[in-house]
């Protein structure tokens, strides 16, 4: 990478370094326990993991992860998870910009790419689910969508994710597929913005997450259409290099991976791997 | 003169219906204003009073600025009580005239007559006309703060004058002059309202102002006619301290007994005149003589024992302020109080001569 | 541009009067220390992060940029809109804070905290609350699709409605406090002299305000032009018609940072000059 396209990066930084400090924190009264217990590791490898995982996790795993998080607790006793959710973009600026996380789980590679670029994974991501587009529609869906080709009618207020975020770059590839030329209304910021239009019935429409549907409960109704198997988003999930609590970290990631994990995760509407 | 001057107005208002007929009634919290007003046209009322004792209250009342609570308010036979204060024939002079800053002298006194339905050069023009008559024209361009104090106190006037009211209120006219220009302003002022010829009513707790503008005056003191009539009346017979102090002398209200007036259970006034029942006494300070040691060859009447509280300077004189048998104030020259090694807490002789008291009845 | 540009920007936006008395005063000489100290602390508060801006703008690429006619057209969206939401405010805005400050009612102080509410309220929650009243779908918006046909939401009307509702409040407040502090003797002169309560507002208190609203309406074209919580929730993010600046940013940091500080300068540099030059032809008139 060049020096220029590193500067603006360092801004970041700067913002992601404040988060750091506050989750630093947080996180220093109840690891005190653990990293006094660190040096001795023979101690610590019969004991199994133990005190603070720190996990930054993409803002649509936070249902699912928000349960599994609770039943590792319940799992390994003197445990405990500690949650950040966000935009996977800004979640990986606070990585590089030296947050304390143990775990990263990031809602597409590209930004998985960003942390492993600049050296902050411990080995390669792994995908554990993959999430698959959905069309939102009113409840009962009055307006008869049943195909992506179905939202290009202009009598339609459709809503897209921006592309610059990951559900809006999948729409794009969806559409392209489709080969299909759709003008939304509007260009989300993101995919909860987006939801929310159609779940307030300013819009009739918006391409969003399955999950995001699921969550939504039935104040939206989703529909299915062929060309998402185009845009599959895949979602990487990795302990990170400078993790205070490694051992804790790949057993967190252990339980998201293992079959109890992946029911959990399913549930919520994602796909496996 | 007395009699003429008080006469004629009354005459007049009962002839017709002209001129301001009102009883004002503003009631709030504890305070109460009650003040009847009758006043003829061409005739000049001051409201004299202290400071709170709702002067200005009644003045907004008349122009409709404060609601009475009770009473009646009649202009050239109209009833006036529920028109708001746009739409009453009244213009008002503020205590600092509040021109409007961002209009010039003329466009301040046009506002009044293009308010009234005039067109921007009508009302312009008579704008041009007043200022003029009051010898303002050089400043027509002029904002307010280029103005002298003088020179605003006479856009003011020509700004309430411009609407040609039926009723002109001034709310201390003066007071915001220095002692220099208030000299001149009043005697161009004086000019003025002798020419208006609606009724004028303004409100002012200097005396010297009310004496000098108004034809008649009505004291006010604690929302309540005290006292109103010609200037020379009231300083000749004031029946309350304010005012005795207003025109500067002792007074004292008393039980008359042919020459001499008994002031409660102590001291006794001699008088010249013989009266009977309740009467007020009153003498200037200037007519008081003081004494260091009690004086033998006068005679014992009108001698008093007091005690000095305070000395002050006023003008070129020394004025005591003297309690003991008879409170009272008494002026010396400077010499005489030099004499008399005048202290608080020295103890002096006062008298007073009959010939110099003066006796009415209440 | 340099820094001192931005001092002059910044103190604009703290209300206009204050350059000329500080230009008025002493200088340096005689400042006591436990004031200067804080409020040097303070500039630098304020100076720094934008000077950061600068240092790390990419230059470079920065010329491509201003070429870029999407980057103008939010530029010119933002403006259009920032104004119109200022002229918006203007005209219900003042009449309001006139009725705050001379009229007493009852439940005023209510009123008065109500009105200020949308300082508080997350810019994103104001976006919501705009779209569940004025929405298609919305408690009022209901009736003005049903009545008129209009809908707001994904509309450049829609986007002026989310500026002036978090701008407004500014305005607000700083002709209410301007004419608290007017004395209202003033509208009492005019009634006497045959104005009418209207009539005595347009004539004599509005201009006697001018400068208290000139103060107001700089500080809400500022808080317009910045807006993007409220725009993005309720107005949406099209290129064209609803896509402001700070909108483009935004989406630009996503995905593209450098190109999202390079949009920032851009529309830093457009409101401090518009600013400036607002404070020497307009406020110092006034």
């Amino acid at each position: 990478m060049t020096r220029t396209a590193r500067r603006p990066r360092r801004t970041l930084q700067v913002a992601g370094a404040g988060t750091a400090a506050l989750l630093a924190l947080s996180a220093c009264s109840s690891s005190d326990g653990s990293s006094s217990s660190e040096p001795d590791s023979s101690a610590s490898s019969a004991g199994g993991p133990s005190g603070t995982v720190t996990v930054f996790a993409a803002a649509s795993l936070k249902e699912s992860f928000t349960t599994l998080g609770e039943r590792f607790e319940k799992e390994h006793p003197g445990t405990k998870v500690t949650f950040s959710f966000g935009g996977s973009d800004s979640l990986a600026a606070s990585i590089t910009g030296g947050a304390p996380a143990d775990v990263f789980a990031s809602a597409s590679p590209k930004t998985m790419k960003i942390v492993t670029d600049a050296g902050g994974a411990a080995g390669t991501p792994a995908t554990f689910v993959r999430n698959e587009l959905e069309i939102a529609t009113l409840p009962g869906n009055p307006d008869d969508v049943t195909s992506l080709k179905d939202l290009t009618d202009p009598g339609l207020k459709v809503v897209l994710c921006a592309e610059e975020v990951p559900c809006g770059a999948a729409a794009r590839t969806a559409l392209d597929a489709a080969d299909l030329k759709l003008t939304p209304v509007s260009y989300e910021q993101d995919v909860k913005a987006a939801l929310t239009k159609v779940e307030l019935k300013e819009a009739d429409a918006a391409v969003v997450y399955k999950t995001d549907v699921h969550a939504a409960g039935d104040k939206v109704e989703g529909v299915e259409f062929p060309e998402s198997a185009d845009a599959v988003n895949d979602y990487p999930i990795a302990r990170l290099k400078d993790a205070r609590n490694a051992r804790g970290a790949e057993a967190f990631i252990e339980l998201v991976r293992s079959t109890e994990g992946q029911k959990v995760l399913t549930a919520a509407g994602f796909l496996k791997p | 003169m007395t009699d003429l001057r008080g006469s004629a107005p009354a005459h007049h208002a009962a002839a017709s219906e002209e001129g301001l007929d009102a009883h004002l009634v503003v009631e709030r919290g504890t305070f109460r204003l009650d003040v009847a007003l009758r006043v003829a046209p061409g005739e000049v009322v001051a409201l004299l009073g202290p400071n709170g004792a709702g002067k200005t209250t009644a003045l907004r009342a008349l122009a409709g600025l404060t609601p009475l609570t009770g009473g009646r308010l009649r202009l050239d036979g109209t009833a006036l009580e529920r028109t708001p204060p746009e739409s009453r024939p009244v213009g008002v002079v503020f205590q600092d005239y509040l021109l409007f800053p961002h209009l010039s002298a003329l466009d301040n006194v046009a506002f009044g007559p293009r308010c009234r339905g005039a067109s921007k050069a009508a009302a312009r023009a008579t704008a041009a006309e007043w200022l003029d008559r009051l010898g303002l024209a050089a400043h027509a361009g002029s904002r307010p703060r280029r103005l002298s104090g003088g020179q605003a106190q006479r856009v003011a006037v020509a700004r309430a004058l411009a609407t040609r009211p039926r009723l002109l209120l001034l709310d201390e006219p003066l007071a915001a002059l220095d002692a220099r220009t208030r000299l001149e302003v009043r005697a161009q002022l004086r000019r003025h309202l002798a020419e208006f010829e609606a009724v004028a009513v303004l409100v002012t707790h200097d005396p010297l102002d009310a004496m000098v503008l108004a034809d008649r005056l009505v004291v006010v003191e604690d929302g309540r006619v005290v006292q109103e009539g010609v200037p020379s009346d009231i300083a000749r017979h004031p029946r309350t301290d304010y005012i005795a102090q207003l025109v500067g002398l002792n007074l004292y209200r008393g039980e008359a007994q042919g020459h001499v007036v008994r002031l409660g259970a102590g001291p006794s006034v001699t008088t010249t005149e013989a009266l009977s029942g309740p009467v007020f006494v009153a003498f200037p300070p200037s007519s008081v003589t003081l004494y260091r040691d009690r004086p033998t060859g006068v005679s014992a009447r009108n001698l008093w024992r007091c005690e000095v509280v305070g000395v002050e300077t006023h003008g070129d004189r020394i004025r005591a302020d003297l309690t003991g048998e008879l409170p009272l104030v008494a002026d010396l020259t400077t010499v005489g109080a030099a004499e008399l090694e005048l202290h608080p807490g020295a103890t002096v002789w006062a008298t007073v001569k009959a010939t110099q008291t003066h006796a009415y009845p209440v | 541009m340099t820094p001192t540009d931005d001092r002059s920007g910044a103190a604009v936006l703290a209300g206009g009067p204050a350059p000329r008395s500080v230009r008025k005063g002493r200088g340096g000489r005689g400042v006591p220390l436990p004031l200067l100290v804080p409020a040097l602390i303070g500039l630098a508060f304020l100076v720094v992060p934008l000077l950061a801006l600068l240092v790390r703008a990419p230059w470079r690429s920065l010329p491509d940029l201003l070429t870029s006619a999407e980057v103008w057209q939010a530029l010119r969206l933002s403006l259009v809109c920032a104004t119109a939401a200022t002229a918006v405010s203007l005209v219900v805005g003042v009449p309001l804070a006139w009725l705050l400050a001379r009229v007493e009612f009852p439940g005023r102080g209510l009123v008065r905290a109500l009105v200020t509410l949308p300082l508080v309220l997350p810019p994103v929650v104001g976006g919501v609350a705009l779209l569940m009243a004025l929405g298609r779908n919305g408690i009022v918006g209901k009736w003005l699709d049903a009545w008129f046909g209009v809908t707001l939401p994904f509309t450049t009307a829609g986007v002026v409605v989310a500026e002036a509702f978090v701008a407004m409040p500014f305005l607000v407040i700083s002709v209410e406090g301007t004419l608290r502090a007017a004395d209202p003797r003033y509208e009492e002169a005019a009634a006497t002299l045959g104005a009418s309560r209207f009539t005595a507002f347009r004539r004599v208190t509005l201009p006697l305000i001018a400068p208290g609203i000139a103060a107001g309406a700089v500080l809400a074209w500022a808080r317009a032009l910045g807006e993007f919580g409220a725009t993005i929730t309720f107005a949406g993010n099209f290129p064209g018609s609803t896509q402001t600046m700070p909108l483009a940013v935004y989406l630009a940091l996503q995905s593209d940072p450098e190109a999202a500080v390079a949009l920032s300068l851009v529309l830093l540099a457009v409101s401090v000059a518009v600013l400036a030059g607002l404070r020497d032809r307009w406020m110092r008139a006034a």
